[in-house]
């Protein structure tokens, strides 16, 4: 705003002479090119302390177990190797959890999807009293902590019953602890991670649709599913977008639903928390030496560099195709309402 | 035919209910439901059997044991309040500033932003909780300040006691200098926020601005009379956002998880959630209720 000055336009010749000798003009010059260094180094300096963990980890990740201890190697290592990212991938069973953790966000992201952007629909039209008291509920579930519904819940997994049904046939209810089932229900129901925030999204961005629109359809003889699926749905493609970009990676990084609901370390997030472990067990069949290694804490901290570089790895790359249509998204998703 | 078209119009303002069912339905059984049953458990000491659980009913004596002879419980919950007063503004003020920043034109703005997003994918959660006790990085931040690093924390204590020397009150000081040495803390917490604000800017509409500009108005004075008041709606929305997470990644969380499922007390990790989110409503009520007189709504 402040730089766009009218001085970025070519005067005529004698203008600019003129210009150029009033002192107004100079001052003028001196101040935007101020602003934009200042600008600069502002920016620069907090694109490296954001950088600055990934850096560090990448050069840790390359560096050999001499390195380590090498006074003069801070960030390049003299030898690179792959040797760390070998371990790693074995230790931690790499392509599976891979494979677990994108199934279980996608399948997560796509479910969380449609009950929002159903919910926020119906929330943007319904209209009658109590309809506001149905969506503070919303705001309720944004609020309260899953901390305070985590036992509960939990339990409810761990004898999971509908109504009865399930004993009567099974004589017991099922335990769904170490599925993922409670992620598919809760995300199904619309109550996984910050679900509530996603619904509040699409109520924003429905209410500023006319209703009109859906008139017309109406007027054209068609349902109110009808009219959902091929004249709403497709005006929301941006804030949807944006959901699932949120939803997909919320996912991958929680950790505290995996941890509660998975016993082993099957998805990233909870491998992350337990990777120290699962490396120290792969080295140690391999004797003494590898014994050795386990203790060093040097050691094991590269490797757990290493392995949360790994982790973080796919998102990065997913981040670089998507993050133009991220930012252009959330411009015209309507979060802001 | 009055009532035919009334009726029609009630069915339209109904109609919205189908699309909310399966919300609803996960509303009732998996959040109401458990809200009600979690505040049995902190009502009663819970044992876990083979068959399923049972409740012996014990009044408040958990609310009890966590404020009075629960060792770490209160002080762990001050300290989270106490992080989250300092917390937030600097966030707030943080993200907007770098939202006006990244929203004006200038070259490689598409590479800057695609970098300050880049918190609000990998700051959360665990990898933040493991960068925070590594090691390695440690050694190595460590040689850095050995290596050349030493000068910056005299230029730091230089700088601290020139502002204090020129009338800055020491508090105020404190702050900034707390505020700059905590930068990584601020800005992986500042992501979504920066996100919500870039969003608002764009939506203002710039014939404002050009209004503005042709009164005669500074870049300054439009940021406070223009920018400002059409974003203030958002500030609260982030100051909110700010606070909710900042409560939900926070060491009391953790006690309260690992009350729950390292030593099993479930009735006395109820309670503690109980208490903690009263602690929330509460901050977040007073920070409402302050800021909402300012906020400006333009209909």
């Amino acid at each position: 705003m402040k730089t766009e000055t009218a001085a970025e336009q070519h005067p005529a010749k004698g203008e600019r002479q003129h210009r150029l000798a009033s002192s107004a003009y100079w001052v003028e010059a001196v101040k935007k090119w101020l602003w934009i260094i200042v600008r600069f180094v502002l920016i620069f300096g907090i694109s490296f302390v954001i950088l600055y963990p990934i850096l560090l980890k990448l050069s840790i990740s390359f560096k050999n177990m001499n390195d380590l201890y090498d006074p003069t190697v801070i960030w390049v290592p003299r030898t690179l190797t792959l040797e760390n990212f070998k371990l790693v991938f074995t230790a931690m069973n790499y392509p599976s959890i891979l494979m677990n953790t994108m199934f279980l966000s996608s399948v997560v992201m796509i479910l969380q999807t449609i009950t929002c952007v159903l919910a926020g629909y119906g929330f943007a039209r319904i209209k009658f009293r109590g309809s506001n008291l149905l969506f503070a509920g919303v705001v309720f579930t944004i609020l309260v902590p899953s901390q305070t519904i985590m036992i509960p819940l939990y339990l409810n997994f761990k004898n999971f019953d509908l109504f009865g049904i399930i004993e009567l046939f099974r004589g017991s209810p099922i335990n769904l602890i170490n599925t993922y089932w409670p992620f598919i229900i809760s995300s199904m129901l619309g109550m996984g991670v910050k679900t509530g925030l996603y619904v509040y999204i699409f109520r924003q961005f429905f209410r500023g649709i006319p209703r009109e629109i859906e008139e017309a359809a109406y007027v054209d003889g068609a349902g109110y599913f009808t009219t959902f699926r091929k004249v709403i749905l497709p005006n929301a493609i941006p804030s949807m977008v944006t959901v699932m970009l949120f939803s997909f990676v919320w996912q991958w990084n929680d950790s505290f639903f995996t941890n509660m609901y998975l016993n082993e370390p099957k998805v990233m997030s909870s491998m992350m928390s337990s990777s120290g472990y699962a490396i120290a067990t792969h080295l140690s069949g391999g004797g003494a030496a590898a014994l050795s290694l386990t203790q060093d804490p040097f050691f094991m901290s590269m490797m757990m560099n290493t392995s949360v570089l790994m982790a973080i790895l796919p998102l990065i790359i997913l981040y670089l195709f998507v993050q133009r249509h991220f930012v252009e998204s959330v411009e015209r998703s309507g979060l802001v309402g | 035919m009055k009532i035919k078209k009334l009726s029609l119009e009630q069915k339209n303002r109904y109609y919205g209910l189908y699309f909310i069912l399966p919300w609803f339905a996960g509303f009732l059984l998996l959040f109401l439901v458990p809200l009600i049953a979690s505040f049995r458990y902190s009502m009663s000491k819970l044992e876990v059997t083979n068959e399923g659980f049972t409740l012996d009913f014990i009044g408040f004596a958990n609310f009890r044991e966590a404020l009075f002879s629960h060792e770490s419980y209160v002080r762990t919950l001050t300290e989270s309040v106490m992080d989250i007063a300092v917390n937030t503004p600097l966030i707030i003020i943080f993200s907007l500033f770098f939202a006006v920043i990244l929203n004006q034109k200038f070259r490689g703005r598409v590479l800057a932003r695609a970098i300050f997003f880049l918190p609000v994918i990998l700051a959360s959660g665990i990898i933040a909780s493991i960068e925070s006790g590594d090691l390695m990085q440690s050694v190595v931040k460590s040689a850095n300040d050995t290596t050349g690093g030493g000068l910056s924390v005299m230029k730091n204590l230089e700088l601290t006691i020139m502002l204090i020397e020129s009338g800055m009150s020491p508090i105020l000081v404190e702050y900034l200098m707390g505020a700059v040495s905590r930068i990584y803390e601020i800005v992986s917490q500042s992501g979504v926020q920066i996100l919500i604000f870039l969003a608002g800017l764009q939506s203002i509409s710039p014939s404002l601005y050009e209004a503005a500009k042709i009164e005669g108005s500074t870049g300054y004075e439009a940021f406070w009379k223009i920018t400002f008041p059409m974003i203030s709606p958002l500030i609260l929305t982030n100051l909110v956002y700010t606070i909710i997470d900042s409560f939900i990644s926070d060491q009391t969380s953790r006690l309260v998880v690992d009350t729950a499922f390292k030593s099993f007390n479930f009735g006395l990790s109820a309670a503690m959630s109980w208490m903690y989110f009263a602690v929330i409503a509460l901050v977040l009520w007073v920070t409402t209720a302050l800021v909402s007189r300012k906020v400006f709504y333009q209909d």
